[in-house]
């Protein structure tokens, strides 16, 4: 019997080019304190490419008008690029339609107008909000404000000693009184990756709806807010390489069109007369005002960056040195890590015996190592492991081997100045 | 190598931060206060005896980085016996040496203050040095709430 051979060409994908990428990146060709910046705090903040920096100057400098009302013909122009760049988030996200991307000034403000619109409309005295105990405060606090308001009770969702979340003890929390889930992706303390897609499955079993925060997990890895099945979706951009002041909330469609109006203005109102206003439709519903135009642009462009690289890659990079990194600072018998859950994001947070994180990170800082010392705005999960804050070096797109051997070489000159 | 870094962490500042002196809660106290730097998290409680104007004792407990952990250590210890105003004065004199370029510290009369002059060239970490001493106004103000450096 003649078998049939099919010959499979498979074209290696090219290497991950880190020194190429870092080109991009201007900010690199500064000394800092005499050494060369090794960056290690994207989870506060990425840099910028130059394209994004350029799409920003392109932007202002030759297609800028307000938009959706000139007639003429620079506002046609920045409002088609507006536009672009909202369908540009809505791919990268794959949402169903451009109308469920609401432009925001960050993940937290995405958070407030769901707690703030959402929450006031369609949750009461009673009624149930689970979060995780390793929320960033901007997931925790727009819950509490409501809860002073409406008299919502907030439960939280534990996680064991290494920092996984707990699936089935998050489920044992659902109950017919849940309302809502608000959930991180990615924690930005410990890196842990939630299992979000599986989250939203159990809690639309008992009909609760789910807001996941994002601002960690889209930089790292491919976002599919159709196969996780989430109701709410937030990110921001400056720390995916975007400009400041820009972020995204995407809500599904029907949820969108319930809910009332978060702030009034401009633009979010189909007509206005002293008696009555009509609103506008989603998203514009939720744009009141003028927006950050170019910041919207600009995201498109951190996007298009990104997506050019490759999402898969830059996670796969970016994995790899979280495993050089774990194993270089795991050498230090003094160092105690936090977070070691089985699927994490590129963070990884420590503390030096008898080396308090703030004079950590003064002392790398003058070997041009920039780290976030303190608690990282989760507190709630420092507590939880007893401590009152850590040292966090972060791996973005543009970090290589060299930068781990700079923090490695960094911990030991810290042990030895502390003796 | 790092000669700024070793000006900071210096033998007797890693030394009062790893044994701070007076450290603990003094319970017969007449003044006290509780002073906290939201951005990095350090907390300290201050207790004073006060008696005729006079710091009789004096005490602290919290945790902190090593800059504010030793100068709330040498602090208890330098103000321990001084009076009132004179306590006030010698922030004035240390603030003067943490932020101004030209103080000399030879000139301040700052007895082992002296050894914080290497913050000056940290000036993120202004904050963590003073916060002892923040603290101790506000207990000498007969403040009750809370101090922040943030205020």
């Amino acid at each position: 019997m003649a078998v049939e051979v099919r010959e499979q060409v498979v074209e290696a994908a090219p290497a991950y080019d880190v020194a190429r990428v870092r080109d991009d990146f201007a900010i690199f060709e500064q000394k800092i304190h005499g050494n060369p910046l090794v960056f290690l705090d994207s989870a506060a903040s990425a840099q910028k490419p130059r394209q994004v920096i350029e799409a920003l100057r392109h932007c202002y400098e030759e297609e800028y008008a307000n938009i959706h009302r000139g007639v003429y013909y620079l506002s046609e122009r920045a409002t088609e690029a507006f536009e672009a760049a909202r369908v540009k988030v809505q791919r990268f996200l794959n949402a169903g339609e451009a109308r469920e991307i609401v432009f925001v000034r960050g993940g937290t403000e995405g958070i407030n107008l769901v707690a703030s619109s959402y929450g006031r409309a369609h949750l009461g005295p009673g009624d149930e909000i689970i979060l995780s105990h390793m929320e960033h405060h901007s997931n925790i606090v727009p819950w509490q404000i409501l809860r002073a308001e409406k008299g919502v009770v907030l439960r939280v969702a534990p996680i064991d000693d290494d920092g996984n979340f707990l699936l089935d003890e998050f489920e044992k929390l659902l109950n017919p009184r849940t309302r809502l889930v608000a959930i991180t992706h990615a924690s930005n303390a410990l890196g842990t990756i939630v299992p979000v897609k599986e989250v939203v499955k159990r809690a639309h079993a008992y009909g609760v709806k789910v807001l996941v925060d994002g601002c960690q997990a889209v930089v790292h890895m491919p976002v599919d807010v159709q196969d996780i099945d989430c109701d709410f979706y937030v990110f921001s951009g400056h720390k995916l390489y975007g400009p400041t002041g820009i972020g995204v909330l995407y809500g599904k469609a029907q949820l969108l069109e319930s809910m009332p109006p978060y702030q009034g203005g401009g633009e979010m109102i189909r007509s206005v007369t002293f008696a009555a206003t009509e609103y506008n439709v989603i998203p514009h519903k939720f744009e009141a005002g003028t927006p950050h135009i170019a910041g919207a642009i600009g995201l498109g462009a951190a996007i298009d960056y990104v997506s050019e690289l490759g999402l898969d890659r830059i996670g796969a990079h970016e994995q790899s040195l979280l495993a050089y990194a774990t194993e270089r600072i795991g050498e230090f018998n003094s160092v105690r890590m936090y977070g070691s859950a089985k699927h994490k994001a590129s963070i990884l947070s420590f503390t030096i015996e008898g080396v308090h994180p703030h004079d950590a990170g003064t002392i790398l800082d003058r070997q041009g190592i920039a780290v976030r010392a303190g608690h990282h705005c989760a507190q709630p999960v420092m507590e939880r492991f007893g401590i009152a804050a850590t040292v966090r070096a972060s791996f973005g797109l543009y970090n290589t081997v060299e930068d781990v051997d700079a923090l490695a070489a960094g911990v030991a000159t810290t042990l030895d100045i502390f003796g | 190598m790092f000669d700024d870094l070793r000006e900071l962490y210096q033998e007797v500042i890693l030394d009062h931060s790893k044994r701070p002196r007076n450290f603990g809660r003094l319970e017969a106290n007449n003044r006290r206060a509780r002073g906290h730097n939201p951005l990095c998290g350090d907390i300290l409680s201050l207790y004073l005896v006060i008696k005729d104007g006079v710091v009789e004792d004096v005490a602290f407990e919290g945790n902190g980085c090593a800059i504010s952990m030793a100068s709330a250590s040498l602090m208890t210890e330098i103000v321990k016996g001084k009076g009132e105003a004179e306590a006030r004065e010698l922030f004035e004199r240390f603030h003067r040496l943490l932020t101004s370029d030209d103080a000399d510290p030879d000139l301040l009369d700052l007895d082992k203050l002296a050894v914080f002059a290497g913050v000056r060239e940290f000036p993120v970490r202004v904050k963590c040095a003073t916060l002892a001493w923040h603290t101790l106004t506000a207990a000498l103000d007969g403040q009750t709430d809370d101090v922040s450096t943030e205020d």
